[in-house]
């Protein structure tokens, strides 16, 4: 072993006391659950030596903070997760934990590439932001997200029928087990846009017609999973596959929805950080 | 070989923990091999939670992927609810990594360390779509081996086996490897699976039932009729040096949680403390420590690969491993370029002098403390030869609380040979001691006391003697629980007797136990080792089928001239040792630990031409769990060397 610090190549990598990273999860590894992918993404920042403040107490943790848990089984292009690293830590010598203002955008470039390195095939950092004010959690944060569905069951056209049945309801009741008793809620004040792709169709083996669904539903005033879309869209429809493809924060008059890490004045590098102007 | 994960990916929406199913663990092996290399597909049969960390499969796994001529993956028993899916959408049993059908692997290799999972063994071979049964298989059929604790006797097993290997895997894996590449070299028309047989049969360690017929006389097992080409007795496989092994060199890191997750790192082999109920100490013997500064190296490197921060020093006793002080100091001292980590010591001795060790490296974080007495009475240790005396237990558990634990565990055992009734209320009365201690400490102190049933194991001194009924630990359970219902505090957990009457019947009967397994599984009984999928009437339901029964398969006791079913299979410990310590045992006298004491010749050094690798000369401070250390104090303990064996 040669005397470089752990895990990192020098010089120096200066980052920020609050981080916020964005990172995918596709591929096989989907089938890990939140849980699961927690403890992945603990032990890649101990192997890239960051130095992770932990919580007081017998069993010390890192502070990581996640914010809406991805179902098992769904992939994702656009999941976040909030770390804060410990500025006293003497742990890490190839890491120093400097102001904010300070920040080198290549240092966030160089942490993502680092981290993507010990993260198992198919997670990848993608963005990395330093968090500099009093921003709220992402679970606070975040109001609503974008999904590409792949469901069997039914026909493109069919689909397309179901749809704007669907959008055209006053609820659309699904019904879910909690605590061991049937729950019924309504879905539709969570559903802001729903419509049949124009991915071009494909047929699965045995399976018949994949039918491509983008969906925009509303963290409030409740999440909706891919898999209730998909029990709303009717019983003979089954989901084959869930890509999260971005999670929005939105300005108080809803006519700005913008990328959770794109808050002004945060470096970001990696895919560009997303704000859009939402049509009135 | 072709991947089916096409046909299996529409099945994991659908059933519970996915992940179970996809491998992509760090330190996985991808196949680069050429065409001619041997394809293993190495096996443990129980979920994948409790199969990934298995040690000995993650040895193989590493010394097979390291050749050129052969190829290692990996499988584990689909749970029920994926189990269900594969059927109905035909879907074999499959690799993790390359989710290729284990049908096409040239030797499907079986880690067994429960009895419970033999169902288990019969569903992935049969899921494999591989004949059950090892005399239906022809030269293109998988070759279905296994190797493990559990094959001292493996004559339940032997009619879907091919091959049973004893003792130490790390040479002899790579001599199953020359002889299978040397079959799958021979033409097809004239290679035979008896060729196969007697070839394995021919390398040491191996042993191959279909070569051993047994012969019976009155419905009682009397011999053996051994083919011609097969040697009368099979004798186990010893690594000298386990030095030259640093094995697993990279454990796997698997995406998902499961049992034991933390970096593992093999401080010994073996155990000569004596405890006479143990298989463990008994056939692994004797002890064979690696260099302390492998240790360190393995645990360094170990924690950079893998971003654990636990490590656990495995063995059957780690507090005597000789360079547990040194090692512990290293890993607590920053400068030594070990990251913070804890560390677990999985099989503390009982005294106060390892209480300190474990506390000086569990800074950052407490993991459990759990001490095993074994027995409740002083008699009952000696007849067992855990010679821990109620006063080195009341001085571990005073520096356990007193370091600022708060719960300790203890384990017992029940059904243990010339109990009495008092042995068995006095664990109560023991783990209440231990409550009361506490809590001079903390309020909130308690103790939780796990009772199992005893099964007297295949080369073992107890081999011979009978043992307990369901109905009798049912017994003794209710009697200790309502011994402890008075103490705060206290809270007994057991083991079902009616699964430790079936754990009796699997290592304690002969082949005739074979067509009891497959009934079993056949009626659905998988997973034998889930409390929730367990029922003694199905196994009951099978015996009675085969006309056997629990009272002559399992609980009776055995003459010393009687023909065991493992006979021929040797650990290399002396009949006349076993048999020796076995008299010594029921007439209460103790055994010194002979890493530190002179050699009594119990057969496992002498047979094989090798001895301990201990770096310490002397026994460790501060207790006398078979060290022949203050023994004087408790009472009178006969310990005469060389009058047990006669």
């Amino acid at each position: 072993m040669s005397d470089t610090p752990r895990g990192v190549s020098s010089p120096v990598l200066e980052l920020p006391e609050r981080l916020r990273l964005r990172y995918a999860k596709l591929g096989r590894v989907r089938y890990t659950s939140q849980r699961d992918l927690a403890r992945v993404m603990e032990r890649a920042m101990r192997r890239a030596s960051l130095p992770l403040r932990r919580s007081a107490g017998f069993s010390p943790r890192p502070l990581l903070s996640f914010g809406l848990a991805l179902p098992t089984g769904c992939s994702s292009r656009a999941e976040y997760l909030d770390l804060r690293l410990d500025h006293e830590s003497t742990t890490s010598p190839g890491i120093r934990v400097v102001d904010a203002a300070d920040i080198d955008p290549a240092s966030l470039h160089r942490l993502c590439a680092l981290l993507s390195a010990m993260l198992p095939d198919g997670v990848d950092v993608t963005a990395a932001a330093a968090l500099r004010g009093p921003e709220m959690s992402l679970q606070e944060a975040v109001a609503s997200c974008d999904w590409e569905l792949e469901v069997l069951g039914v026909g493109p056209a069919e689909a397309a029928g179901q749809v704007e049945r669907l959008l055209g309801a006053d609820a659309v009741m699904v019904t879910r087990e909690r605590k061991g008793r049937e729950v019924a809620d309504d879905l539709r004040p969570s559903i802001l846009s729903l419509r049949v792709a124009d991915r071009p169709a494909r047929v699965l083996d045995g399976h018949g017609d994949v039918v491509g669904i983008d969906a925009s539903v509303s963290t409030r005033p409740r999440g909706v999973r891919p898999g209730e879309l998909c029990q709303a869209l009717g019983d003979q429809v089954t989901l084959l596959g869930a890509c999260r493809t971005y999670q929005w924060m939105e300005n108080e008059d809803r006519t700005v929805r913008a990328e959770p890490l794109s808050e002004a004045g945060v470096a970001c590098v990696g895919l560009p950080a997303r704000t859009e102007v939402l049509g009135g | 070989m072709t991947s089916v994960w096409d046909r299996v990916e529409p099945l994991l929406w659908h059933v519970e923990k996915p992940a179970r199913y996809i491998g992509g663990e760090d330190g996985s092996f991808r196949d680069d091999k050429g065409p001619d290399a041997v394809r293993w597909l190495l096996a443990y049969p129980d979920t994948y939670e409790i199969g990934l960390p298995n040690q000995g499969l993650q040895i193989l796994y590493g010394i097979l992927n390291e050749r050129e001529d052969a190829a290692a993956e990996r499988t584990y028993a689909p749970w029920g609810d994926m189990e269900a899916a594969m059927r109905e959408a035909s879907v074999p049993l499959f690799s993790v990594e390359s989710t290729r059908p284990a049908g096409e692997f040239d030797v499907l290799a079986f880690n067994l360390s429960a009895e419970l999972t033999y169902t288990n063994v019969l569903n992935m071979i049969d899921l494999s779509r591989i004949p059950l049964h090892t005399a239906e298989r022809g030269p293109s059929d998988t070759v279905v081996v296994a190797g493990g604790h559990c094959t001292y006797n493996p004559e339940p097993l032997a009619a879907f086996l091919d091959a049973i290997v004893l003792g130490d895997g790390e040479e002899v894996v790579g001599e199953l490897n020359d002889v299978m590449a040397a079959w799958l070299a021979t033409p097809a028309a004239a290679r035979t699976r008896r060729g196969l047989h007697v070839a394995l049969a021919n390398t040491e360690g191996v042993y191959v039932p279909s070569l051993y017929t047994p012969r019976y006389a009155d419905g009682v097992l009397v011999g053996y009729d051994v083919d011609a080409e097969a040697p009368a007795t099979v004798d186990k496989r010893t690594v000298a040096d386990l030095g030259e092994w640093p094995y697993p060199r990279a454990q796997l890191v698997p995406l998902t949680e499961v049992v034991h997750d933390r970096l593992n790192v093999e401080v010994f082999r073996g155990c000569t403390r004596g405890c006479r109920f143990c298989q463990a100490g008994m056939i692994t013997r004797p002890v064979r420590e690696r260099p302390k500064d492998q240790v360190l190296e393995m645990v360094r490197s170990g924690i950079e690969r893998t971003g654990y921060d636990e490590v656990a020093l495995t063995s059957l006793s780690t507090a005597d491993f000789s360079g547990i002080g040194d090692v512990v100091a290293a890993l607590c001292d920053p400068e030594q370029g070990v990251p913070e980590v804890a560390v677990s010591l999985p099989s503390l001795r009982v005294d106060a002098f390892t209480v300190a060790t474990a506390a000086s490296i569990q800074q950052v974080r407490r993991t459990g403390l759990t001490f095993a007495p074994e027995g409740g009475t002083w008699r009952m240790r000696r007849v067992i030869n855990k010679l821990i005396s109620d006063d080195d237990l009341y001085a571990a558990v005073d520096a356990a609380f007193s370091q600022g634990w708060r719960r300790i565990k203890l384990y017992f055992l029940i059904g243990l040979p010339t109990e009495r009734d008092e042995d068995v209320v006095a664990i109560a009365r023991l783990a209440a001691n231990c409550v009361e201690r506490g809590r001079a400490h903390h309020s909130k102190a308690s103790v939780t006391a796990s009772v199992g049933g005893f099964v007297p194991k295949a080369n073992t001194p107890f081999q011979w003697h009978e043992m307990d009924s369901p109905s009798e630990l049912h017994r003794k359970v209710a009697l200790l629980r309502r011994e402890a219902r008075a103490t705060r505090g206290l809270d007994i957990r057991w083991h079902d007797p009616d699964a430790t009457g079936a754990e009796g019947i699997v290592s304690r009967g002969d082949r005739r136990i074979g067509a009891v397994i497959e009934r079993v599984w056949r009626d659905g009984g998988t997973f034998q080792e889930w409390s929730e999928r367990f029922e003694l009437a199905r196994w009951e339901a099978a015996l009675d089928a085969e006309g056997l029964d629990l009272a002559s398969t399992a609980l009776r006791a055995r003459g010393r001239d009687e023909m065991l079913p493992w006979s021929h299979l040797s650990a290399g410990l002396h009949p006349d040792f076993l048999w020796g310590d076995y008299e010594s045992s029921l007439a209460g006298e103790g055994l010194e630990d002979c890493r530190w004491t002179p050699c009594y010749d119990c057969g496992a050094c002498t047979t094989y031409g090798i001895e301990h690798v201990v770096a310490a000369t002397a026994p460790p401070a501060g207790g006398s769990q078979g060290t022949g250390q203050g023994l004087d104090l408790t009472g009178p303990v006969t310990v005469e060397l060389g009058t047990t064996h006669r």
